[in-house]
């Protein structure tokens, strides 16, 4: 009996600082500004931090004052909406980043493949274009064959759900490509396009 | 009345967790943290900016040439085969890029973090590789 009690005194206490907690966190947060214009989304200003403010870096490490703000990185790169907020595609063809294809050697550059895969996709959605070339131009084919996909045409079983598991196209998308919420950059052929051509 | 308490408890706990997980959603996308053995052995997790190395080398010179698998964690990164010149070291060596010693730089983040990619990311799971 003496047991249950001590215990349900300590669920008590437990429970009486995590609402402090609670309440207090609120509260800083309601000091900023209760009706602010984005509540969820990420305002411009705040996107891509110095690392001293994003969370993870310690603002005490000698190391974090040293290391470069992505936003001033970025302010030179053209814009997309989410992820890094970073078109690395278009900053690739602009000429905007020369990333290297070597360690070693700055002027090596990919064998880039033009192939793209038509997926016909059920329901509303236009169709998801696969191009090989904007991959190719950062990847070796061994990063996606034949781990991630059989290379044959149909192959294989992708679905959105996979891809949000991380799975698939998910295996990047999401994580360091462009991520999910761009559906147009995948799904880019409107279904109108393919019943014209055929 | 008892699992009245314990789910309000639970709640709670989510509560916290959740608020925990916004407070971490400012990191840069695609930052990865690496805290496999840095903070038992007393130093701070290690902090890997992706889009920083991305400007500078393609996926493939990591990814295909340089052997790191596209999984978080999956890597066995030490100080030892960062000194012998893989992983990391091949190219923080003084060489390609500043050396092994600016210890601070790699080791940035706040204790207690854990293994993973952050900021920001939107689907589960580690990659598939
Ligand atoms: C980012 C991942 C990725 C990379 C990198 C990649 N591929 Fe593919 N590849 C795919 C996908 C996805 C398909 C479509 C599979 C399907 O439809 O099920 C495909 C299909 C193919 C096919 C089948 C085409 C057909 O018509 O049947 C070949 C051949 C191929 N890839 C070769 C290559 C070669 C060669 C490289 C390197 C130069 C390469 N791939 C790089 C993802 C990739
Ligand atoms: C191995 C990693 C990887 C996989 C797997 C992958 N991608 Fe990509 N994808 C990239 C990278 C890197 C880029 C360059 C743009 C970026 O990083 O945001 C890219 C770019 C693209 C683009 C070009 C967007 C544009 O603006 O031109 C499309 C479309 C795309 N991916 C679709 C897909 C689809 C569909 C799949 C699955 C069949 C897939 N990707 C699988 C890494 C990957
Ligand atoms: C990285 C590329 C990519 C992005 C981004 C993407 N999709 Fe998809 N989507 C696919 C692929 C690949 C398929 C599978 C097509 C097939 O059946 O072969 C698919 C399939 C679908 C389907 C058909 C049902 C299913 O689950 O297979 C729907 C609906 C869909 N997507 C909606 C969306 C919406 C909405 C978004 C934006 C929030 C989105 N997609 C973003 C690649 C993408
Ligand atoms: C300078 C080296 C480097 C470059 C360049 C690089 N990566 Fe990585 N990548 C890493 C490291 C390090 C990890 C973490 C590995 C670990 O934890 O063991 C990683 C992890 C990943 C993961 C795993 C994420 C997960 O959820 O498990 C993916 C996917 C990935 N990278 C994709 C890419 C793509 C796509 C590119 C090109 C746009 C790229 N990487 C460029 C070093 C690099
Ligand atoms: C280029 C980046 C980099 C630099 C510079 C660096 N480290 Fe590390 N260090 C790592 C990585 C990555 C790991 C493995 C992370 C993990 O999973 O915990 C690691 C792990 C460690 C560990 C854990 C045990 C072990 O031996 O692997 C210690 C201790 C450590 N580092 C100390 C140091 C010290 C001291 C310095 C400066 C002389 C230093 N590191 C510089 C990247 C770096
Ligand atoms: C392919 C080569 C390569 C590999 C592999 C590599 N780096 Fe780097 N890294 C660089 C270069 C080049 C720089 C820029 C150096 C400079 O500013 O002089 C850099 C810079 C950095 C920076 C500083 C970023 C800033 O804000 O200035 C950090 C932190 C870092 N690397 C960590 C790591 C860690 C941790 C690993 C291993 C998981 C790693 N790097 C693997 C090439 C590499």
């Amino acid at each position: 009996m003496k047991y249950s009690r001590s215990l349900q005194l300590i669920q008590l206490g437990v429970l009486g600082a995590l609402l402090m907690g609670v309440a207090l966190a609120a509260l800083s947060a309601e000091k900023k500004d209760p009706n602010k214009f984005n509540r969820l989304m990420t305002p411009i200003s705040e996107r891509n931090p110095p690392p001293a403010e994003d969370g993870i870096h310690d603002p005490e490490s000698f190391g974090t004052e040293l290391l470069q703000t992505p936003r001033a990185s970025f302010s030179v790169l053209p814009r997309s909406p989410s992820g890094n907020y970073v078109n690395w595609t278009k900053a690739l063809d602009d000429g905007a980043i020369e990333p290297r294809y070597h360690r070693d050697d700055a002027d090596a550059g990919p064998v880039v493949m033009d192939l793209n895969i038509v997926r016909e996709v059920k329901g509303s959605m236009p169709n998801v274009v696969y191009p090989h070339k904007q991959h190719t131009e950062w990847l070796d084919c061994s990063n996606c064959h034949p781990a991630l996909f059989i290379p044959q045409k149909g192959a294989n079983q992708i679905s959105m759900a996979q891809i949000l598991l991380g799975e698939a196209c998910g295996a990047c998308h999401g994580k360091v490509a462009f991520p999910v919420s761009e559906c147009r950059r995948c799904h880019s052929q409107p279904k109108l396009e393919v019943s014209k051509t055929e | 009345m008892r699992l009245q308490r314990v789910a309000r408890f639970l709640i709670l706990c989510l509560i916290v967790m959740s608020s925990g997980i916004a407070w971490q959603a400012n990191a840069e996308y695609a930052d990865v943290v690496l805290n496999q053995k840095s903070e038992k052995e007393g130093v701070r997790p290690v902090i890997f900016p992706h889009w920083f190395h991305r400007i500078r080398f393609k996926c493939k010179v990591c990814h295909a040439e340089l052997g790191f698998k596209m999984r978080v964690g999956s890597n066995h990164i030490s100080m030892e085969n960062i000194t012998a010149g893989e992983f990391c070291g091949a190219c923080h060596n003084g060489d390609v890029a500043w050396s092994a010693d600016e210890c601070d730089l790699c080791h940035s983040g706040k204790p207690g973090l854990k293994t993973g990619i952050r900021g920001g990311h939107e689907t589960m799971g580690p990659g598939i590789w």
